[in-house]
């Protein structure tokens, strides 16, 4: 006599410890193997895009820090004040831009030890948790001495930055990544040859060069599947092509790749970091633009690489001193796409690390 | 689809009547205890030991909304180690004396919010932390999708404030939710519950 199976919904989520956030994942199982994963967004949608129409273009700042990614607010303060300098044709002043590339690649670096750090304890290494937090709070320390917030910036100006820095404060910053440098080998010692790491993530997770690009994923997800392209690299904004820096590019497509990647990316944000200290140059870091200002009718795409791939502001502009439309292009949610194909034909066991190693924050998903 | 709403505790109470031997004998004893000369004196001491107890020992549930819970994380880590005071996280309601409702709320996650609130066992408390979870903080104008404010779904025992609040506030909330818990009457509010029904 046969025996009737069928599939099993599993559904997890939204209150789960390792969905980073409020996602909901509708996993279809037959017996341990994933078949089909959807998941399912909304539960942050904060409608930021909406509320950016009703805000002068100066205050929309404060919003797309909270409003976005919440861990990179930095990038994506970034990512908006291009856009309208774009839009209204403001050139901020040199100093501004080196400004901007030192706080953006701090944050980078801040985003990426989160993501590890959360990441590893998905996968039982509590350690790496703690380290990694240990060293974020210097960053974030650093962050606080020159704009005042841990989290939430508002550093970034429409032309320019809020403020210079603080007498004192690029040493700092030359003595954070001495510290800071080996402390990525020592994040490597402790996972990279871990048995139970290679196990649990070493071509795991696969998805190919094809389906990378075709799906939208960018960022570190395409980068471990083979694809080269880095928006610092492709079109360069601010003074990211005076800078000297290697994108790491793999094409193993798994988690354990995209781990690499991440890693690589940490030395490689330090080295941009050195050489934006090194040239920093003086002068004035803000153009000064009206409290009022109206930007020209017309309309402007940016995209940046932010931590988690490449990350776009549509601006339309009506003439008037809000924004008609804003369309943001979230990498996250491009990424998410992507997961789907990445977890057929798992086990049940691997939804968690394959979920962690594409670092989505449910913000950016939802906005 | 669901909701997510389940019935009240108000409601589910009404509906099944109490074993005996849930009320009995503890609530009883404590009723006697405190009409004896002195033994209120005796079950004060009691409860103060039995609330030490409990407020030295809060355990969080892991859930995380938005930006607070990024500050939460940092609160749990190395600097700030909330471990300290006692405070462990748990991955399941069903073992969780508090829930953070750290950063917003939107309409479609308050459902889960509250059923969350309702797996926990009693005593439970809410720290909402951050102005969005308080109040709806910037989120408050000219916004369709988020809850201004958590207080609407479940009851709020300590609101800090920030935006998102440092660890240090998060620290000071859970301070002073540990001096409420020590003031609580626990045993006399547990019995009078109890012989209510």
């Amino acid at each position: 006599m046969a025996l009737r199976t069928e599939e099993l919904m599993l559904n997890m989520g939204p209150q789960h410890p390792s969905t980073h956030g409020v996602l909901r994942l509708i996993v279809t199982l037959d017996g341990e193997n994933i078949t089909d994963v959807q998941p399912d967004i909304g539960y942050l949608h904060s409608s930021v895009e909406k509320m950016m129409e009703h805000r002068t273009y100066v205050q929309n700042v404060a919003l797309v820090d909270r409003g976005l990614d919440y861990l990179i607010a930095l990038n994506n303060e970034e990512a908006y004040c291009l856009a309208v300098e774009t839009l209204a044709g403001i050139q901020p002043p040199d100093r501004a831009r080196y400004i901007r590339v030192v706080f953006s690649e701090l944050n980078r670096i801040a985003s990426h030890l989160v993501w590890l750090g959360t990441w590893a304890i998905d996968l039982g290494a509590t350690t790496v948790f703690l380290w990694c937090f240990r060293e974020r709070e210097m960053i974030l320390d650093l962050f606080e001495q020159v704009t005042g917030g841990r989290l939430h910036h508002v550093y970034f100006r429409i032309g320019g930055v809020y403020a210079d820095m603080p007498p004192g404060w690029t040493e700092r910053c030359t003595q954070f990544l001495d510290y800071f440098l080996p402390k990525v080998d020592e994040y490597d010692a402790l996972l990279t040859q871990n048995p139970i790491f290679l196990a649990r993530t070493k071509g795991v997770g696969k998805i190919s060069r094809a389906d990378a690009i075709a799906l939208g994923a960018s960022g570190p997800v395409a980068r471990a599947s083979g694809v080269a392209y880095d928006v610092r690299k492709a079109a360069p904004y601010e003074v990211y092509d005076r800078m000297a820096f290697d994108v790491p590019v793999l094409t193993d497509g798994d988690c354990y790749a995209r781990y690499l990647i991440r890693l690589q990316e940490m030395r490689e944000s330090v080295r941009i970091l050195r050489q934006a200290l090194r040239g920093l140059p003086e002068g004035e870091v803000r153009t000064r633009v009206p409290m009022t200002m109206k930007a020209p009718r017309g309309e402007a795409y940016v995209h940046t690489e932010s931590p988690r791939g490449s990350l776009g502001v549509h601006i339309v502009s009506d003439g008037e001193e809000t924004p008609y439309r804003v369309k943001i292009r979230a990498p996250s949610f491009s990424n998410l796409y992507a997961l789907t194909e990445m977890m057929k034909g798992w086990k049940i066991a691997d939804v968690i690390a394959i979920l962690g190693s594409i670092d989505i924050v449910l913000s950016d998903v939802d906005r | 689809m669901s909701t997510g709403f389940v019935e009240s505790p108000a409601q589910a109470a009404a509906q099944m009547p109490p074993r005996r031997s849930q009320i009995a004998p503890v609530a009883q004893a404590v009723e006697i205890m405190d009409h004896i000369p002195g033994g209120g004196f005796i079950l004060t001491t009691v409860e103060s030991a039995l609330n030490w107890g409990r407020a030295s020992s809060i355990w969080p549930l892991t859930f995380g909304l938005a930006c607070c819970a990024i500050e939460m994380m940092a609160a749990y880590a190395s600097r700030f180690d909330l471990d300290r005071m006692g405070v462990i996280p748990r991955a399941t309601p069903r073992q969780a004396d508090l829930i953070i409702v750290a950063g917003r709320a939107t309409i479609k996650i308050a459902p889960i919010v509250r059923r969350l609130w309702e797996q926990m066992a009693e005593p439970r408390y809410v720290i909402s932390m951050g102005s969005c979870a308080t109040c709806g903080g910037p989120f408050y104008y000219d916004n369709y999708s988020i809850l201004k404010g958590i207080d609407q779904v479940v009851p709020v025992d300590v609101y800090v404030p920030g935006c998102p609040p440092r660890p240090e506030a998060l620290i000071e909330g859970i301070l002073k939710l540990q001096e409420k818990i020590k003031r609580e009457p626990i045993l006399r509010q547990q019995a009078a519950a109890l012989l209510a029904r």
